[in-house]
């Protein structure tokens, strides 16, 4: 009835590819997020202060970005692009994919956040003289990054995850080493297996680093 | 010396301040009182240019504050501004709270900055309170945090918004303290009030507003013992 023979042996000599790959997974997920951010960041003040163009410009990517599935997004840059005659490497798919899906999510994050600082702080900044960009910079955002923090986690270990959609473009990361590897030997279960625990693990990190992180950051 | 002219503002379609002329002299505490909508408040915020006017001018120190070459950036650091809901910055600590303005507006170090705060946290009253986060201050200190930030900037004015307004009444007694302290000290203030106690105590002369319009102004004794305007009597024995 249950005759399939576990073999571990491949996987574990394959390790410390699939471990190289993780570091790349990591890596483009750590990327897209703060290029996201940066991004998200503009959008949101974007949409809350501007009208015309870019204003729709920034409406409409955080539209396509939520209300679409994130695979699309990615293809969108693959085969989309290619089919203009731009090409980018797997790498650079992905990371476009992760970083116009992570600035589409954290921009509404941040817009929320925008909202739930009252306008009063900005009033009492610029009575004591601070310009708009002192006030922005030295008194809302700071209080926008501890409404928005736990959020921004959550997109990150999103971003982990997603990221393993790189291996329908062809990127090796995790998954797509994972794929390869599993293709060549036929140990499917056993390869995707490791690599989900492999995933456990760096999203654990993930989530350790930002309640560490929390405590030193925001004592009040 | 604030002087303002023929002073209009309006919200939309609403005429708040309907040509208001006052001049406060150097060392002068005037308060102003008057019913809520009355735009008591709506001057303040037109005298450190928060708020545009629509005609007439407000002059500090000779600087027109609403013309267009006008540095209001530098022109605030004149003019320390206390409100209603005191604004304290809830991510920094009672000292740094104080400290910020000095150093990114003024350029001070930030070891001047800090001292600067921390003798001003004294002056209020928070000394011990410097590394405390305004959420674990009452209501009263938190005020009193609003006003040493403002002082750390060395304004010749300060404007108070209803600073007691929001507070709890036992609260209410310790920052009217704080605020008869300055006048004592010989700062020139402008208080929108509706502590007639303190008013009548403290001021040099008493502003009464009434609908956008400023209908009576002389000393204490004067608008609370012979009031001439009618609304002025109406406004004064509803308070009492």
């Amino acid at each position: 009835m249950f005759d399939y023979n576990f073999h571990w042996r491949p996987v574990m000599k394959s390790l410390p590819d699939l471990l190289e790959a993780a570091l790349l997974t990591l890596q483009v997920a750590v990327l897209a997020m703060i290029l996201g951010i940066i991004i998200g960041l503009c959008l949101a003040l974007i949409r809350l202060n501007m009208r015309g163009p870019l204003r729709w410009i920034a409406s409409t990517w955080v539209e396509l970005a939520r209300n679409t599935p994130a695979l699309f997004q990615l293809f969108f840059f693959g085969f989309g692009l290619g089919a203009f005659g731009l090409h980018l490497s797997p790498y650079m798919i992905v990371l476009a994919g992760l970083t116009f899906n992570c600035a589409g999510y954290l921009a509404e994050n941040f817009r929320g956040g925008f909202q739930a600082v009252p306008d009063t702080q900005i009033r009492a900044s610029r009575s004591l003289g601070m310009t708009a960009w002192q006030a922005y910079t030295r008194i809302v955002i700071p209080q926008v990054f501890r409404i928005v923090y736990h959020p921004i986690t959550n997109q990150m270990v999103w971003a982990v995850l997603m990221s393993s959609l790189g291996m329908l473009v062809g990127f090796r990361e995790l998954s797509g080493e994972t794929q390869f590897f599993a293709s060549r030997t036929f140990r499917i279960f056993e390869y995707f297996a490791v690599t989900a625990v492999i995933y456990y693990v760096i999203v654990k990190l993930i989530l350790g680093a930002s309640r560490l992180l929390a405590t030193r950051l925001f004592r009040y | 010396m604030i002087e303002i002219h023929d002073l209009h503002k309006y919200f939309g379609s609403l005429h708040v301040l309907k040509g208001i002329n006052l001049n406060v002299e150097k060392g002068e505490v005037l308060s102003v009182i008057g019913a809520s909508g009355s735009g008591k408040s709506t001057l303040l915020y037109c005298i450190n240019g928060l708020e545009p006017v629509q005609q007439g001018k407000v002059v500090v120190d000779g600087t027109d504050v609403h013309a267009k070459g006008t540095d209001i950036n530098k022109l605030r650091q004149q003019l320390g501004m206390v409100f209603q809901q005191w604004n304290s910055f809830p991510h920094l600590t009672a000292l740094e709270n104080v400290a910020l303005a000095p150093k990114i507006v003024k350029g001070k170090s930030k070891a001047e900055a800090r001292e600067i705060a921390a003798q001003q946290l004294k002056h209020v009253g928070l000394g011990e309170k410097l590394d405390v986060y305004p959420s674990a201050l009452s209501g009263g200190q938190q005020q009193r945090l609003a006003i040493a930030r403002a002082l750390a900037m060395e304004p010749e004015y300060m404007l108070f918004d209803e600073a007691t307004s929001a507070l709890d009444p036992e609260l209410v007694g310790e920052v009217l303290e704080t605020m008869r302290m300055l006048a004592e000290e010989g700062m020139t203030m402008i208080c929108v009030t509706h502590e007639m106690g303190f008013a009548r105590d403290v001021s040099d002369r008493v502003a009464f507003f009434h609908q956008g319009v400023m209908e009576e102004i002389g000393p204490p004794e004067q608008i609370f013992g012979t009031p001439q305007s009618e609304h002025t009597q109406k406004f004064l024995a509803n308070v009492r």
